[in-house]
C-alpha cells in the first residue's frame, strides 16, 4: 500500500489549489493506458450495434424491407420503432420531438431509422447497409433563408430582450446602418466518437457506460425509453475523448439504442458509430443569420441596437431554445446599448438537430456585437478598437439588455493592458504603411490586425441547473476518494476538484483518489456544461469536505479537550492544542472513535434569478473577461492566409491551476479559430452533409497555430465568492479568435484603402476571403468610375 | 508458384504467425479487437486523424526503417516481414515513461487524451530519425496527420524538444535493439507468394515483379493495392468486400527511385515520402507540394504509382507529373507499354489500364535548365487537405525569351487531371509577361468548366486557376517565390 512520507514541519502540500498540477490522467494518456469506453474489458457475449440511416432529408417512409439485414451473417436482432417498450423520445427539453426512430416521417438525411445487433461491429455495419427503404420524398427545407421563405415554425419559444425605446432612438441617430451577416455552424469533432455500452442486470436493471457530459439525463431518458423507473438505470463515465457540448444531449440516442439492444437480446450491447455516421447523425453548432441595425453618433457612441438572431436549429428543439437565448445574452458583448431590442428566431429545418457547442450561442451573439463595432468604425473612418473603448460598460450605463447590472467590469483594464503589451498601435500603423506600399506596387500580400474583447456570462440560464452534488470518503488510513456529478472530457475538472479536496484537508494530492462519475453515487446532476463544472462541483466537494472537517473538529475538541480555535488543519497534519498529529494517525483515531468519515456535499449558486418571459433578472453570477489581438497575412490572388501572431490576456479569477487554464485558453482559441476560418459544413441540395469526415471537414492542425502565440492570465481574484475566487474558463476563450476574423477583414479592407466595409462572412475560408477582396476591388473601381464620371 | 499461407511479423516484442483470416482485416481492428491492445485508437477510420498511428519497421536494402502509418487503413495481411510497434511498447522495461511520453506529461500536452497515443507515436518516429531536435516547422510537418481538438498543439510541439533533454534517441529501446530486430525480420524474408484467405476472399502478396505479373494476368479482376491509403477506405467507409486483392508491398524491385541523369524513374511501390525526396530536390515548390500531400503517415504508406493508377481528378501528383512530361510504363505478363501520363487519364476514374495491366514505373524527365516552373496547391486548410485547385506549370523559352513549350496542368478543374490547351496556346511564341499571362488567364475559361462542391465553388476554382497563372508571372518577374504559408513563406524563404 501507498505509504506517504510526512514531514511534520512542511509549510505546504503538493497539488493544492493555485498550483500548475499535471492532468490526473496525463501519464495514462501518453501510454495508451487511459480507458475510454471502447477500451474497457468486454463482457463475455458482447454484441455490437450499428445504425441504419435515412437516405432522404424529408418525406414519409413507404416501405422498410429489412429481410436482407436480418439474414446477414452474424445478425442477432434488428431494432425498430416496434421494439421500444417505453416512450419513443429522447428529447432533452420536454418538447417530445426527438424520436429514437421516426414512425413515419423522416426529418433529415442521416436520421437513424433502425439498428442492427450483430456478433461483431463489422457484421452489424455490413448488415445495416442491406436495408431497402423507400420514401415518398417531400422537398426539404435546409437553410434559414428557405425556412423563412417556406414559413417554417420555430422549434422553441423564441426569447426577446428589450430595454429603452429603440424606434425613437434609432430614428434620432445621426448614423444608421442595417445589414446582414452569415455565420456558419461547427462540427464538434471530439476525437472519440459517441459510444454506449449497455450491460443488462437483474430485475431489468441496466448499467450503461456512456460517453456523455450529462449522465443523469442519459439515465432518465433511457429509463423512459425502457419504461422503467430511473433507479433501474445506472450510468457511469470515467472520461470522454473530447465533448465540447457535443455530448451534452447527443449521447441519449446511442445509450437508448444500446439499452434497447441489451433488453432485447439479454446480452451486453455496444454501439460505437463510425465517424461518418456520428458526424451525419449528431447535431452541431448552430449557423446563424444575423440581421442587425445600429444607430450611432459622429464619435461612434452606440445609441440604438436592433438585432434578429436567426438560427438553423434542424428538425427538433434539442437545446436550441437556450442556445438562441444565450446568443441574445451575449449580443452586447462588452458594450452598453442605451436602447436595445434583440430577438431570436430558432427556425426548424430538415437538417440534423443542432445542439450545444462550447459557447452555446454566446459566440454567435458576440459576433453580432463586434460586427456592428466594425461597421461603425468603417462608417466613421476610425480604428474599430477606438469604437470598442467608447462603448464599454461604465459611466454611460451598466445595465445589460436583460437588466442585469454589470459589476466589477474588467474590459477596459484588460484592453488597456493588452493594447500596450502587444504593441497594438505601432504594429497597426506599420501594417497600414506596408499595405499602402504593397497597394502602390501591386504586391500580392496584405496584412491585417484586430484586437477584440470578450465578456462572458457564467451560470446556466436555466437557473435551476445551477446545482451540484459531491461525495467525499475519508478512509481509515487517511486516503480520500472524491466523486461528484461533473464529467471529465479533458478540461481538467477532475484534477481541479481533487486539488480543492487536497487543499481542504491539507493533504498531498496523491492521497486523493479521483473516481468515475456515476449516477449511483450522485443523483440528479446537471450537465457538465456552461463552463460551470469547477464552480459547481468544486463547491459541492468543498462542502462535503467541510462537513467531514466539522465532525473531525468536534471529535478532536471532545477527545483532546481543546477549544475549536485550537484545532488547525496544517499540511499533512492536524494541530490540536499544542501538539501536531499526522493526518493518517488523526483519521485512524477518529475512525476508532466512530466518527462518520463520509459526506455528501451540495452547492447551489446564490443570488441568481431569471424571468425569461419578462426578459429581466440576474442571469449570471459573474462574468469572465478576456481579449485577443491577432495579426494575419493574406494572399490577394488566392485568399490563402496565415495567422502570424496572437496575444491573449484572459481573466480566470485566481487560477486554480494555471497550466490547465492556459491549456483551455489555447485550445479554445484554436478551436474557435477553426470555426471562423477553415471549418465549413456543406450540405448538398438533397440535404446530405458532404463534409462528414476529417477528409472533408478541416479542423486546425499543428501548422495552423499562430506563428507567435502569447497567452497571459490576468490573475485577479473573482469579486464574487466563487471556489477559491477562481473563474470559469471552458467557453469564454472560444470567443477570442473573433479577432482573427476581424484581422482578416482588416487585411481585406486594405485593397480598397480601408474605405469600404469588407462584409466578410464566416467561416472565412480562402474562398470567402478572395471573394471579399474581389468585391472590394470591384466596388472601389466602381466608385472611382462614378467619381470621374 | 510456391504459395505460403501464413504471414509472419513482429508485434512489439512478439513474433506473430497468422493464417486464414479476413484478407482486408485492418491492423487497427486486429490490434484492438483481437490483441486487446487498446492504446491505439480509432478516430476516423480513414487515415485522416492519426489517432491510430503506429510505427512500422521494415527492411529496405538491409536497413531497418521505422515509419508512422495509420493502422486504420493498413491490412494485417500486408504486414509480412514487418515490425509493428504500438504505444504499449514505448514504456521502458522498468515501467518508466518513454522520453517523448514523459515530455508530453511535463508540458501538459494532453487534455482529453484520445489523440495522444497517436501523437506520441508520430513524435517518436520523428525523434528516432533525428539526433537533435528538429525545427518547429519539421515537427508541425510530422504532426500534420494528427488531429487534436483540445490543446491547440503548442505544448505538443514543444514536447519534442523536451524529449531530447530527457534522453538521446540512440539510447531508445528501438535503437538499441535495431540489429536484433533486423536479424529477426531478415529470417522471415523469402521469395514465396503469400496467400491469405478466409475461405471466400483472398489477398496475394507476391515477392517479385514476375510473380506479380503472373498473378495480375491470372486474376485480372483483382484489386491491386500498394499503400492502401485509398483502397483502405473502400473497406472501412464504402464497406466494399473485394474478392481478390493483390498487394505490392513485398515486391522490393518496385520500391526504387533511380536517377538516370536526365530523368527519374519511380517504381510503382516507391512511397510518396521517398518520391518527395527525389522530386523535391528538383525544385523547392515541388518539395512543398509533396510535403503537403496527405500527411506523413499517408506519405509513408501511399505511393506515386497508386496516386496515378487510381485516376483521381484531385490527386496532387498527376498535374505535377503531367507538367514534367512524365510517362507511365504498364506491364502485362511479359509485355510492357509506355504511355504519356497525360494520355493515361481518359475520363473520370477511367484510365488507360486494361485488366491484367499494372503500373510498373513512372519516368519523369527533369526540367531543362532555364525552364520556368510553378507549383501551387490551393486548399481550404494548408496542411493535410485535398486540393480544391492544383496547378503545375512548365515553360521552356528560346534565347529571345519566347515560350517554345508550355504545359499548364491542373487538378480539381475537370473530371481528370488536365492540361489547359487554350491557355497554353496563348503563351506559345510570346514572351512570358503580364500581357501574355493575362491572355492565358483569360483563355482558361474556354479550357475548363469546373464543378461546385464542398471543397470550393466553380467560381472560386475558375478565379483561382486564372490567378495562379498571374501568380506565376508575378513570381517570375520578381525572380523569387513567396507564399503566404509553409516553407515558401516569404520571410522563411527569403
Amino acid at each position: 500500500m501507498h505509504k506517504p512520507i510526512f514531514a511534520l514541519n512542511r509549510d505546504s502540500i503538493t497539488g493544492g489549489v493555485y498550483q500548475s498540477t499535471r492532468h490526473d490522467s496525463g501519464h495514462k494518456h501518453v501510454a495508451g493506458e487511459a480507458f475510454y469506453i471502447d477500451d474497457m474489458p468486454e463482457p463475455a457475449g458482447l454484441l455490437h450495434a450499428a445504425l441504419g440511416l435515412s437516405h432522404c432529408a424529408h418525406g414519409l417512409i413507404t416501405g422498410m424491407d429489412l429481410s436482407a439485414v436480418t439474414t446477414s451473417p452474424g445478425v442477432e436482432a434488428v431494432l425498430t420503432v416496434d421494439d421500444i417498450p417505453g416512450v419513443n423520445d429522447v428529447s432533452p427539453s420536454n418538447h417530445h420531438d426527438d424520436p429514437i426512430f421516426p414512425e413515419k416521417r423522416v426529418m433529415f438525411y442521416g436520421q437513424p431509422l433502425f439498428a442492427v445487433i450483430a456478433r461483431t461491429r463489422n457484421e452489424a455495419r455490413l448488415a445495416a447497409a442491406k436495408a431497402k427503404i423507400t420514401y415518398q420524398q417531400e422537398p426539404p427545407v435546409l437553410t434559414i433563408a428557405e425556412a423563412r421563405k417556406a414559413g417554417m415554425d420555430y422549434v422553441a419559444e423564441p426569447m426577446s430582450l428589450n430595454r429603452g425605446d429603440v424606434e425613437t432612438a434609432m430614428a434620432a441617430s445621426p448614423h444608421r446602418i442595417k445589414r446582414s451577416m452569415n455565420l456558419g455552424g461547427q462540427e464538434h469533432f471530439y476525437l472519440e466518437s459517441h459510444i454506449a455500452l449497455a450491460i443488462p442486470g437483474e430485475d431489468g436493471d441496466i448499467t450503461l457506460y456512456s460517453s456523455t457530459q450529462h449522465p443523469s439525463e442519459i439515465q432518465h431518458s433511457v429509463a423512459h425509453v425502457l419504461g422503467v423507473p430511473s433507479n433501474a438505470v445506472t450510468v457511469e463515465i470515467r472520461r470522454m475523448g473530447g465533448a465540447f457540448g457535443g455530448k451534452e444531449t447527443q449521447g441519449n440516442i446511442f445509450a437508448a439504442i444500446a439499452a434497447l439492444g441489451a433488453r432485447k437480446t439479454g446480452q451486453a450491447v455496444k454501439l460505437r458509430p463510425d465517424r461518418d455516421d456520428d458526424m451525419v447523425a449528431t447535431g452541431k453548432r448552430h449557423d446563424f443569420v444575423i440581421d442587425y441595425e445600429v444607430g450611432f453618433d459622429d464619435e461612434g457612441h452606440i445609441l440604438a441596437v436592433d438585432i434578429v438572431f436567426a438560427a438553423r436549429c434542424g428538425f427538433s428543439a434539442d437545446l436550441s431554445g437556450p442556445v438562441t437565448d444565450r446568443a441574445l445574452f451575449h449580443a452586447d458583448n462588452a458594450y452598453f446599448y442605451p436602447h436595445v431590442r434583440l430577438n431570436a428566431q430558432p427556425w426548424r429545418t430538415h437538417t440534423v438537430s443542432n445542439t450545444a457547442f462550447r459557447g452555446f450561442g454566446g459566440p454567435q451573439g458576440v459576433i453580432g456585437a463586434e460586427r456592428m463595432i466594425e461597421e461603425i468604425a468603417y462608417a466613421l473612418g476610425k480604428d474599430p478598437l477606438e469604437i470598442r473603448k467608447l462603448n464599454f460598460y461604465g459611466e454611460k450605463g451598466n445595465l445589460t439588455p436583460y437588466h442585469q447590472t454589470v459589476e466589477s467590469d474588467l474590459s477596459a483594464e484588460i484592453i488597456a493592458k493588452l493594447e500596450a503589451s502587444c504593441d497594438y498601435q505601432a504594429r497597426r500603423a506599420a501594417i497600414r504603411e506596408e499595405n499602402a506600399r504593397e497597394n502602390a506596387k501591386g504586391g500580392l500580400f496584405r496584412r491585417g490586425i484586430a484586437l477584440t474583447p470578450v465578456k462572458f456570462g457564467i451560470s446556466f440560464t436555466n437557473s435551476w441547473q445551477n446545482q451540484a452534488g459531491a461525495l467525499v470518503n475519508v478512509y481509515a488510513d487517511g486516503s480520500v476518494s472524491v466523486n461528484h456529478g461533473g464529467t471529465e472530457m479533458g478540461q481538467g475538472l477532475y484534477i481541479k476538484v481533487a486539488q480543492v479536496v487536497a487543499q481542504a484537508f491539507q493533504i498531498d494530492l496523491d492521497m486523493v483518489k479521483i473516481t468515475p462519475t456515476t449516477t449511483a453515487k450522485i443523483p440528479n446532476t446537471s450537465p457538465t456544461a456552461a463552463s460551470s463544472g469547477t464552480d459547481l462541483n468544486g463547491m459541492a466537494a468543498l462542502n462535503a469536505c467541510n462537513n467531514i472537517k466539522e465532525r473531525l473538529v468536534a471529535f478532536a475538541c471532545d477527545k483532546f479537550q481543546v477549544p475549536e480555535d485550537q484545532i488547525e488543519f496544517l499540511p499533512g497534519r492536524v494541530r490540536v492544542g499544542n501538539r501536531e498529529i499526522e493526518w493518517p494517525d488523526f483519521v485512524k483515531e477518529a475512525y476508532s472513535n466512530r466518527i462518520h468519515l463520509s459526506s455528501s456535499g451540495f452547492y447551489r449558486t446564490p443570488d441568481i434569478h431569471w424571468d425569461r418571459k419578462a426578459g429581466r433578472g440576474r442571469a449570471f453570477y459573474y462574468y469572465s473577461y478576456g481579449a485577443a489581438a491577432s495579426e494575419v497575412t493574406v494572399d490577394t490572388l488566392t485568399g490563402e492566409y496565415r495567422v502570424e501572431r496572437v496575444d491573449i490576456l484572459h481573466d480566470v479569477g485566481a487560477s486554480l491551476n494555471p497550466a490547465i487554464d492556459i491549456g483551455q485558453i489555447e485550445g479554445g482559441f484554436v478551436q474557435g479559430m477553426g470555426w471562423l476560418t477553415t471549418e465549413e459544413l456543406w450540405w448538398d441540395a438533397k440535404g446530405r452533409l458532404r463534409t462528414h469526415a476529417p477528409s472533408t471537414y478541416k479542423i486546425p492542425v499543428a501548422s495552423d497555430r499562430p506563428r507567435i502565440f502569447n497567452i497571459e492570465l490576468l490573475n485577479k481574484p473573482n469579486h464574487m465568492p466563487s471556489i477559491h475566487r477562481s473563474k470559469a474558463v471552458g467557453e469564454p476563450p472560444l470567443v477570442l479568435p473573433i479577432s482573427v476574423l476581424h484581422a482578416l477583414s482588416d487585411a481585406v479592407a486594405s485593397v480598397a484603402d480601408y474605405k469600404i466595409f469588407p462584409n466578410l462572412d464566416a467561416p472565412a475560408t480562402p474562398e470567402r476571403v478572395l471573394f471579399a477582396i474581389e468585391a472590394l476591388r470591384a466596388k472601389a473601381q466602381d466608385q472611382e468610375g462614378h467619381g470621374h464620371g | 508458384m510456391i504459395m505460403r499461407r501464413t504471414i509472419k511479423f513482429l508485434l512489439n516484442d512478439r513474433m506473430q504467425t497468422l493464417e486464414g483470416f479476413d484478407p482486408t482485416l485492418t491492423l487497427l481492428d486486429w490490434l484492438r479487437n483481437e490483441c486487446r491492445l487498446t492504446g491505439t485508437k480509432e478516430g476516423c477510420a480513414e487515415g485522416d486523424c492519426g489517432a491510430c498511428s503506429v510505427l512500422v519497421g521494415r527492411l529496405r536494402n538491409g536497413e531497418l526503417r521505422y515509419e508512422a502509418i495509420n493502422a486504420c487503413i493498413r491490412f494485417v495481411a500486408m504486414l509480412d516481414g514487418c515490425h509493428v510497434v504500438t504505444v504499449e511498447h514505448l514504456k521502458k522495461r522498468s515501467g518508466g515513461l518513454h522520453p517523448v511520453q514523459q515530455a508530453m506529461v511535463e508540458l501538459h500536452g494532453s487534455q482529453c487524451g484520445f489523440c495522444t497515443p497517436g501523437i506520441v507515436m508520430s513524435l517518436t518516429a520523428l525523434w528516432l530519425g533525428h539526433d537533435t531536435a528538429p525545427s518547429r516547422e519539421r515537427i508541425e510537418e510530422a504532426l500534420a496527420g494528427n488531429l487534436c481538438r483540445c490543446t491547440g498543439y503548442g505544448p505538443i510541439v514543444a514536447a519534442l524538444g523536451r524529449a531530447y533533454e530527457i534522453e538521446a534517441p540512440s539510447a531508445d529501446r528501438l535503437a538499441v535493439e535495431r540489429a536484433d530486430v533486423a536479424r529477426k525480420l531478415g529470417l522471415i524474408a523469402d521469395r514465396q507468394v503469400v496467400e491469405i484467405s478466409d475461405g471466400e476472399r483472398t489477398l496475394f502478396a507476391p515477392a517479385t515483379s514476375d510473380q506479380l505479373a503472373d498473378l495480375v494476368a491470372s486474376h485480372p479482376d483483382a484489386t491491386i493495392v500498394a499503400g492502401a491509403t485509398d483502397v483502405g477506405l473502400w473497406i472501412t467507409k464504402m464497406l466494399m468486400r473485394p474478392a481478390k486483392v493483390i498487394a505490392l508491398g513485398r515486391v522490393s524491385e518496385l520500391d526504387r527511385i533511380e536517377d538516370k541523369g536526365d530523368r527519374l524513374v519511380i517504381g510503382a511501390l516507391a512511397s510518396l515520402r521517398d518520391a518527395r525526396e527525389a522530386l523535391g530536390a528538383l525544385d523547392p515548390q515541388i518539395d512543398e507540394m509533396l510535403r503537403r500531400f496527405g500527411s506523413e503517415q499517408v506519405r509513408n504508406a501511399g505511393t506515386v504509382g497508386g496516386n496515378v493508377a487510381n485516376g483521381s481528378p484531385i490527386g496532387d501528383t498527376p498535374p505535377l507529373l503531367i507538367a514534367l512530361d512524365a510517362s507511365v510504363t504498364l506491364r502485362r505478363g511479359t509485355e510492357r507499354r509506355t504511355v504519356p501520363l497525360e494520355k493515361f487519364f481518359i475520363a473520370y476514374k477511367k484510365q488507360d489500364r486494361q485488366p491484367g495491366d499494372f503500373v510498373e514505373e513512372i519516368s519523369v524527365p527533369k526540367p531543362k535548365p532555364g525552364a520556368l516552373l510553378h507549383v501551387s496547391k490551393i486548399s481550404k486548410r494548408f496542411d493535410e487537405d485535398i486540393s480544391s485547385v492544383c496547378g503545375v506549370f512548365r515553360l521552356e523559352r528560346d534565347a529571345g525569351g519566347k515560350v517554345t513549350e508550355a504545359v499548364l496542368a491542373f487538378g480539381g478543374m475537370a473530371a481528370t487531371p488536365k492540361r489547359a490547351a487554350a491557355a497554353e496556346a496563348a503563351l506559345l511564341g510570346k514572351v512570358f509577361d503580364r500581357a501574355s499571362a493575362e491572355a492565358a488567364a483569360e483563355a482558361l475559361a474556354t479550357d475548363f468548366t469546373p464543378l461546385d462542391d464542398w471543397r470550393a465553388s466553380a467560381r472560386y476554382r475558375a478565379t483561382v486557376a486564372a490567378n495562379l497563372i498571374r501568380r506565376f508571372q508575378a513570381e517570375t518577374a520578381a525572380g523569387a517565390v513567396h507564399r503566404v504559408a509553409g516553407i515558401l513563406q516569404s520571410d522563411a524563404h527569403a
